[in-house]
């Protein structure tokens, strides 16, 4: 129990110091940091609406943009178990959506129960080819992990914006953006799954299976890292790559899986954006509202590289994201890109930790500061 | 057609572009030299732009808006000397937190002043640095717009040749190499490992903001989000690919800025997607990391927060 709470105590002090900085940030540009912190936790998590209705919407929307965060914090968890910091999931989750939405668009005439897996499979495939990239590279030629994949973010959007502005935009249309993908090629929002039940979900919160997906990628994700002979191999490269080859493990080889599975799974992000969300390829979604890549970075330091906490993390970054665009309107000064700010905060202060053991430690309770 | 991609005038754009890699991987050379990886050049560069376009759109002053760039550089390379040397942060998750705080920062920061998240206002031509002829280029006029450059450009070709002088021939270079190879041995030796590594880093910070104020307050006239455009990122590639080492650095900054040169003079002459062209600094970057990576050695503790015994 006290591990437990161990866990959680520094991740939360994070949090909190961020927003105490946050907050000082908001008061040096004109606005009330209470005022803005109350507008962001109460349209990210209330419950009741303006009017006193109850609503799904706040907690409807923190879970749909939690999903890619879900992704995209294993995808980097996963890649960090090596040893390696992948921050491409930028590129990978664009090149999964555009290859979910071409498959999509391009098999129009498959029937659904085969064209929704194919372009699952896309996704997952083409995002895990974009991530081996600089896995390849990394194991063959030794060159950094992080130029690379930042590289290749740029490399991606180039790419793709020439798919869609020559190949698969509508003639006429000043949006960047495909063509829709065929019908049969959604995937179920929440409305559809709980109508059964009773439960009247608004069919405009584009929540949807993804979601559950998402979860479900926590679960295989934790069962393959610490319950398989390959993830037990990541494992080992990451905490000492020249022990791991000493013992008989092939190091290159499990870089080039680790960074093709990290891929993969920021990949599925185009499984929430096209399948369940937009149904086309839209350009540069993530950079235009929240940098599900980047984002991922702070979402699997702070839920610590593990399954569970990096739902609570993609849960707590969701409602920034949905928060932030409540404060961007409402406030007079302060715009969503508080967002990033915070995230950056807390990314500086969980990899700090040494400031909370060191000299602030002395505030905190003594099995906090055992093992250090 | 090639006559119109190669030309004098290739050289000059050359150079101009050259220069934000030249002064980022400068300072990116002190940090890591000292043994502390300097991802968050990019961050660095970006807090540099944004404050030289803010002080100089208030002051009217370019040389003012200079100045603050280097002072934000430094704060924000003081941030991340606290973070990974005073509490042994992880350096490159450190420095991904800085690069993040500044994508965000001047959008959160410009959006309060001017109400614009993506953009400072413009600033009047007499609010930029201004060009400076350094030689009257009489019987070869061709040649009068490689020599026709803004002050931070001749800085930077100075700051080449100074930064190779202060790396192998002085006190603080020998010292400075000693915390980054041998940090044990340097601090038996009675140098301050971690006053060592802070000045590496400061001095890193103030380079790549002089970086990012030549973009904003030289290059352009205004700061737009995220302008550097992985420029830090190609920076710290170029380092890796110079060796360390402050001439090799250098040329590898031409050769980045050569390329970036020749996609802008590409752009609309060749019968190529302007999309593809516009990857050739990013493709290149790859390329050369792959094919040179293995005969150049890092500083031997770099990376390895310092713990005193």
């Amino acid at each position: 129990m006290k591990n437990l709470a161990r866990e959680l105590l520094f991740p939360l002090l994070a949090v909190i110091a961020a927003f105490i900085i946050g907050g000082l940030i908001i008061l040096a540009i004109g606005d009330n940091p209470f005022e803005v912190y109350r507008l962001l936790l109460s349209s990210a998590f209330g419950l009741y609406d303006a009017l006193g209705n109850f609503t799904f919407d706040n907690w409807g929307y923190t879970l749909f943009y939690a999903t890619p965060l879900i992704f995209t914090g294993l995808a980097v968890a996963l890649a960090f178990k090596c040893g390696l910091l992948n921050i491409g999931a930028e590129g990978q989750l664009y090149v999964g959506a555009f290859a979910a939405a071409w498959v999509g668009i391009t098999f129009a005439r498959v029937p659904g129960l085969a064209l929704v897996p194919l372009a699952l499979l896309a996704a997952i495939v083409v995002g895990g080819v974009w991530g081996a990239i600089p896995g390849v590279l990394k194991a063959r030629f030794g060159s950094h992990e992080v130029i690379n994949t930042i590289m290749l973010n740029f490399v991606a959007v180039g790419l793709l914006s020439y798919l869609t502005q020559r190949h698969y935009k509508a003639v006429g249309d000043p949006i960047m953006q495909t063509v829709p993908i065929a019908g049969q090629a959604h995937i179920a929002r929440f409305h559809a799954l709980l109508a059964p039940v009773g439960i009247n979900f608004p069919q405009r919160i584009p929540l949807n299976v993804a979601f559950l997906l998402a979860l479900l990628a926590c679960f295989i994700v934790w069962v393959f890292l610490w319950r398989t002979k390959w993830g037990y191999e990541i494992r080992a490269v990451g905490s000492n790559p020249a022990a791991a080859e000493y013992g008989g493990i092939n190091v290159k080889r499990q870089i080039v899986l680790a960074m093709a599975l990290s891929g993969a799974l920021a990949g599925m992000v185009g499984i929430n954006e096209v399948l369940g969300y937009r149904y086309r390829y839209y350009h540069d979604f993530s950079g235009g509202t929240a940098s599900y890549g980047f984002t991922g970075i702070a979402v699997a330091l702070l839920g610590r590289n593990h399954p569970v906490g990096i739902v609570l993390a993609a849960i707590l970054f969701g409602a920034l994201i949905r928060g932030g665009l409540f404060v961007d309107i409402f406030t007079e000064n302060v715009s969503k890109d508080l967002v990033q700010v915070l995230q950056a905060i807390i990314i500086l202060f969980v990899a700090m930790e040494a400031l909370f053991r060191g000299r602030l430690g002395r505030f905190l309770p003594a099995w906090s500061k055992k093992g250090i | 057609m090639l006559r119109n991609i190669f030309n004098y005038t290739l050289i000059a754009s050359t150079i101009r572009l050259s220069t934000p890699l030249i002064l980022a991987a400068l300072g990116g050379l002190y940090s890591e030299r000292g043994g502390v990886i300097n991802i968050a050049l990019e961050g660095m560069m970006l807090a540099g732009a944004f404050t030289a376009a803010v002080i100089a759109f208030y002051t009217h002053n370019p040389w003012v808006g200079v100045l603050a760039a280097v002072g934000a550089g430094m704060l924000v390379a003081g941030v991340h000397g606290v973070a990974t040397i005073s509490y042994r942060a992880d350096q490159v998750v450190s420095g991904t937190a800085i690069n993040i705080l500044f994508f965000g920062v001047p959008a959160l920061l410009s959006g309060a002043m001017f109400e614009s998240t993506g953009a400072t206002p413009q600033l009047r031509r007499d609010w930029v640095l201004p060009d400076v002829a350094i030689f009257s280029a009489g019987r070869f006029p061709q040649l009068a717009s490689v020599f026709n450059q803004k002050p931070l450009v001749y800085v930077a070709f100075i700051l080449v040749a100074a930064t190779s002088y202060v790396i192998y021939r002085t006190r603080f270079g020998l010292r400075l190499r000693a915390v980054g190879e041998n940090p044990e041995a340097a601090d038996t030796a009675g140098v301050s490992v971690v006053r060592m590594r802070y000045a590496g880093v400061l001095i890193s910070g103030a380079l790549a903001a002089l970086g990012g104020a030549y973009l904003s307050i030289g290059q352009n006239s205004l700061f737009t989000r995220n302008m550097t455009a992985g420029r830090g990122f190609i920076a710290l590639a170029a380092l890796i690919f110079g060796k360390w080492n402050p001439v090799g650095a250098f040329l590898a900054c031409l050769l980045f800025g050569f390329a970036e040169a020749i996609s802008i003079r590409m752009q609309g002459t060749v019968n190529i997607p302007n999309q593809f062209i516009q990857l050739i600094p990013y493709v290149l970057t790859m390329v050369v990391l792959a094919g040179f990576i293995r005969r150049a050695t890092p500083p031997k503790a770099i990376g390895v927060p310092y713990t005193k015994e």
